[in-house]
């Protein structure tokens, strides 16, 4: 215990020295974000040192081991690190990064030592951007129904298929890929997963239009793209566990998603927009509507809460599919509000869009596993129907 | 870990669980309502609830109690509602010792809480007198003459009013001209002149009555946490009942579900299980989740009681709306996916339809109480 308080001190007076004022304020556009990658560039030198003292110091990736360059802090290290970043509101040195959520932690489980020796320092380093193909275009929540095809050319697989709704496939470095390994066997014990560079010749990326204007997504092409045997990560046709492993991660950030610190509740937005009459929201049906909002708001946060605690406790926990589904809800619920608390304000299409947000949120509950799917996934594996 | 619960709260639970499961229950409960029993309840098993020192949980230990918190005694109540026990648990242990404890002198809690905590003395808090909750709508006049007090009116749905050896009451002190104070509480002997209890049979066959006052007297000392400072009291004493009501609704939402998800595992249609059919798994999967954000809010609710703050009301009245909500949701499903034979009276799962609707309009349903978050909310 007392080593933690010491941990704290140190670190508090670390953050103290090496987190710019400037990076103890809130993102205000997306362009400020830093993701990593061969295409980045910094948005300020204060960012720049930022990131960097954060690389060096390994808190990139802080319960890592120390010799892929990770941090090599316990959890408890690790959630005083947190609590710490977040007293001083310090941004993400490295947004919305496929490696370290996603990749990185399978890759460590699953992946060899020279996998690891590999991809871990570089993606800690913000040098390689990854992204991740899963969906096709007629594997869509049945995701084991993929087709795109891996053949075994003695030391190289050779890639064939499409991929689809693949995040960020323009700007990354990268692809962890599922592939269909072994075309006899049923459908979820022939997938494996592979490693590649998205420069690697055959692959064409497109992005696609969505309908809130942005292009989050993209389609990519594989057309007889060599990829190396030791980029297998796990054994080969094995690679539906981790799909499996990756996929309630993917969940429970999706899930987290509501948890968007905002400057504004929903009930103070409504009052600013349209006004009280006696102390009360003018329109009271929208009043109702927001306050069963908070409510379910605060019951999710809490739950998310509650789990936590109990895995770090019991070691137990099957929730995600529950969180995900949702935290998901929740969050379309709050974009359908705010279009009626703005009313016609809410309509326009300028870059600052009310709108925008409300359409995109429409995608929260198909991408990583429609609602329908949670369900189906929260009726089989924790009711046992079936 | 304020949203887990300590040693001593599991093994409350525990217990509870287990003496519930085997001691009370839906044929408990069914025989107590064919016999028409008199007092409401199974003297049997308060005896025995007695002896596990239950009405002593909240009771300090300077007045002879276990001096336990809520979230201990919020397992009993949860509990209590998977297995429908009924008892006076409610309205003496939980509301009559807070009410006491909270605002009473120290001549009233040494008069009155060693004996609720053995069990010996019954009190009901008498509060609407309008058929939806209503505390602010006070019509109970307690006409003040020197020091003494003659009380007149009627009060509604008082749980176990029938049963209390003391009502506490919320009535506005008035001399003969006009109104000159606020709603002030008084304890009032069920035993003193003037006082009329008419046991109400109501829907989930437990107690309730209506109680007309006339002219009943009163002295100075028999009023509750002072003159004029009723409301403020009654709020703490409402968000401690809401609270626990939540857990109670908490637990036939949990029965409720449990008992619906083994018939979805039991019950063959076209040759297979009906809980094979989709349309069921995602409503089954639905009221799932929702049960499991209930837990959250009832536990996050019961600790802010132990520890008072700005949340605490509103923690208390999201609980409450919440567990309305989805007790309504669990048990509306649990008939519907019952088929026809939830629609018996022979079978036991209507009993939990019965009971949430009772416990959701008692003190506040979830309409009452979403319109009291967003006033606490400033909105």
């Amino acid at each position: 215990m007392q080593d933690l308080n010491d941990f704290r001190l140190e670190t508090r007076d670390w953050l103290e020295n090496y987190c710019p004022q400037s990076m103890r304020t809130p993102v205000v556009d997306e362009i400020e974000k830093y993701c990593g990658g061969r295409r980045s560039s910094y948005f300020s030198e204060d960012q720049r040192a930022w990131v960097e003292s954060m690389i060096s110091k390994g808190w990139i990736a802080p319960t890592w081991p120390r010799e892929y360059g990770g941090g090599g802090l316990t959890k408890e290290q690790e959630q005083v690190l947190k609590e710490e970043l977040s007293a001083i509101k310090a941004r993400s040195p490295i947004f919305s990064s496929m490696g370290l959520s996603m990749i990185g932690p399978a890759i460590l489980e699953f992946g060899s030592e020279e996998l690891k020796r590999q991809h871990l320092p570089k993606m800690i380093r913000g040098e390689i951007r990854w992204c991740q193909g899963y969906s096709e275009p007629n594997s869509g929540s049945d995701l084991a129904g993929l087709q795109t095809r891996a053949e075994d050319f003695g030391d190289h697989f050779v890639l064939n298929g499409q991929k689809v709704w693949t995040s960020s496939a323009d700007k990354s470095d990268w692809m962890f890929c599922l592939v269909r390994t072994d075309f006899d066997s049923g459908k979820h014990s022939g997938i494996s997963l592979v490693l590649f560079d998205m420069e690697s010749a055959g692959v064409t990326v497109r992005p696609i239009k969505l309908i809130s204007g942005a292009s989050p997504f993209c389609e990519t092409y594989l057309d007889n793209v060599k990829v190396e045997k030791n980029q297998l990560v796990g054994e080969i046709n094995k690679g539906w566990t981790i799909a499996k492993y990756l996929l309630t991660h993917e969940r429970q950030n999706i899930g987290d998603i509501g948890n968007v610190t905002r400057s504004h509740t929903l009930s103070e937005e409504a009052v600013e927009s349209i006004g009280l009459h006696e102390g009360r929201l003018s329109d009271s049906g929208l009043r109702t509507e927001i306050a069963e909002w908070q409510i379910d708001y605060e019951c999710h946060q809490l739950t998310m809460e509650r789990v936590n605690l109990e895995i770090e406790s019991f070691g137990v926990g099957n929730t995600s599919a529950m969180l995900k589904y949702y935290g998901t809800e929740l969050n379309k619920r709050r974009h359908e509000l705010e279009m009626s608390i703005h009313g016609g304000a809410a309509l326009g299409w300028g870059e600052d869009s009310i709108a925008r947000p409300w359409l995109r949120s429409k995608g929260n509950s198909i991408e990583g596993g429609t609602s329908e799917i949670q369900l189906n996934i929260i009726s089989k594996r924790i009711l046992a129907l079936g | 870990m304020e949203l887990l619960l300590n040693q001593e709260e599991s093994m409350v639970k525990d217990s509870a669980k287990e003496f519930l499961s085997t001691h009370a229950g839906p044929s408990l409960h069914r025989k107590l309502r064919d016999n028409n029993c008199s007092r409401g309840y199974s003297d049997a098993l308060w005896s025995q609830m007695v002896d596990l020192g239950w009405p002593a949980v909240l009771v300090p230990e300077d007045y002879g109690g276990l001096g336990f918190s809520h979230v201990a005694m919020g397992q009993i109540s949860e509990q209590a509602g998977s297995y429908l026990a009924s008892s006076p648990l409610f309205a003496s242990s939980v509301l009559g010792v807070s009410a006491i404890e909270l605002s009473g002198t120290q001549q009233q809690k040494e008069e009155l809480l060693p004996s609720i905590a053995a069990g010996e003395l019954f009190l009901a808090l008498a509060v609407d007198e309008t058929p939806r909750h209503n505390p602010e709508f006070v019509d109970c006049k307690a006409k003040k003459s020197g020091s003494e007090y003659s009380l007149s009116g009627e009060k509604l749905y008082v749980v176990d009013g029938h049963i209390s050896d003391k009502l506490i009451v919320s009535a506005k002190i008035s001399n003969n001209q006009e109104d000159i104070g606020s709603t002030t509480l008084f304890i009032v002997p069920t035993a003193s002149k003037g006082i009329e209890i008419t046991r109400v049979p109501m829907v989930d066959s437990r107690n309730s009555s209506t109680i007309i006052f006339e002219n009943v007297h009163l002295s100075e000392r028999q009023i509750l946490g002072g003159v004029g400072n009723g409301s403020n009291v009654l709020s703490a004493i409402l968000d401690i009942a809401n609270t626990h009501l939540a857990a109670e609704l908490l637990g036939i939402s949990i029965e409720s579900f449990r008992r619906t998800l083994r018939y979805l595992k039991e019950r063959k249609q076209f040759g297979v299980n009906i809980g094979s059919f989709q349309a069921l798994q995602h409503r089954a999967a639905t009221l799932w989740s929702e049960i499991e954000l209930c837990k959250s809010i009832v536990l996050k609710a019961l600790r802010s009681l132990d520890n008072p703050n700005l949340s605490t009301p509103r923690l208390a009245s999201s609980a409450k709306a919440k567990t309305c909500k989805v007790a309504a949701l669990a048990t509306n499903e649990a008939v519907q996916m019952h088929g026809g034979i939830g629609m018996t009276d022979e079978f036991d799962i209507g009993f939990f339809l019965k009971r949430a609707r009772v416990a959701q309009l008692l003190f506040g349903d979830q309409r009452y109480h979403t319109n009291r978050v967003s006033e606490l909310s400033g909105f």
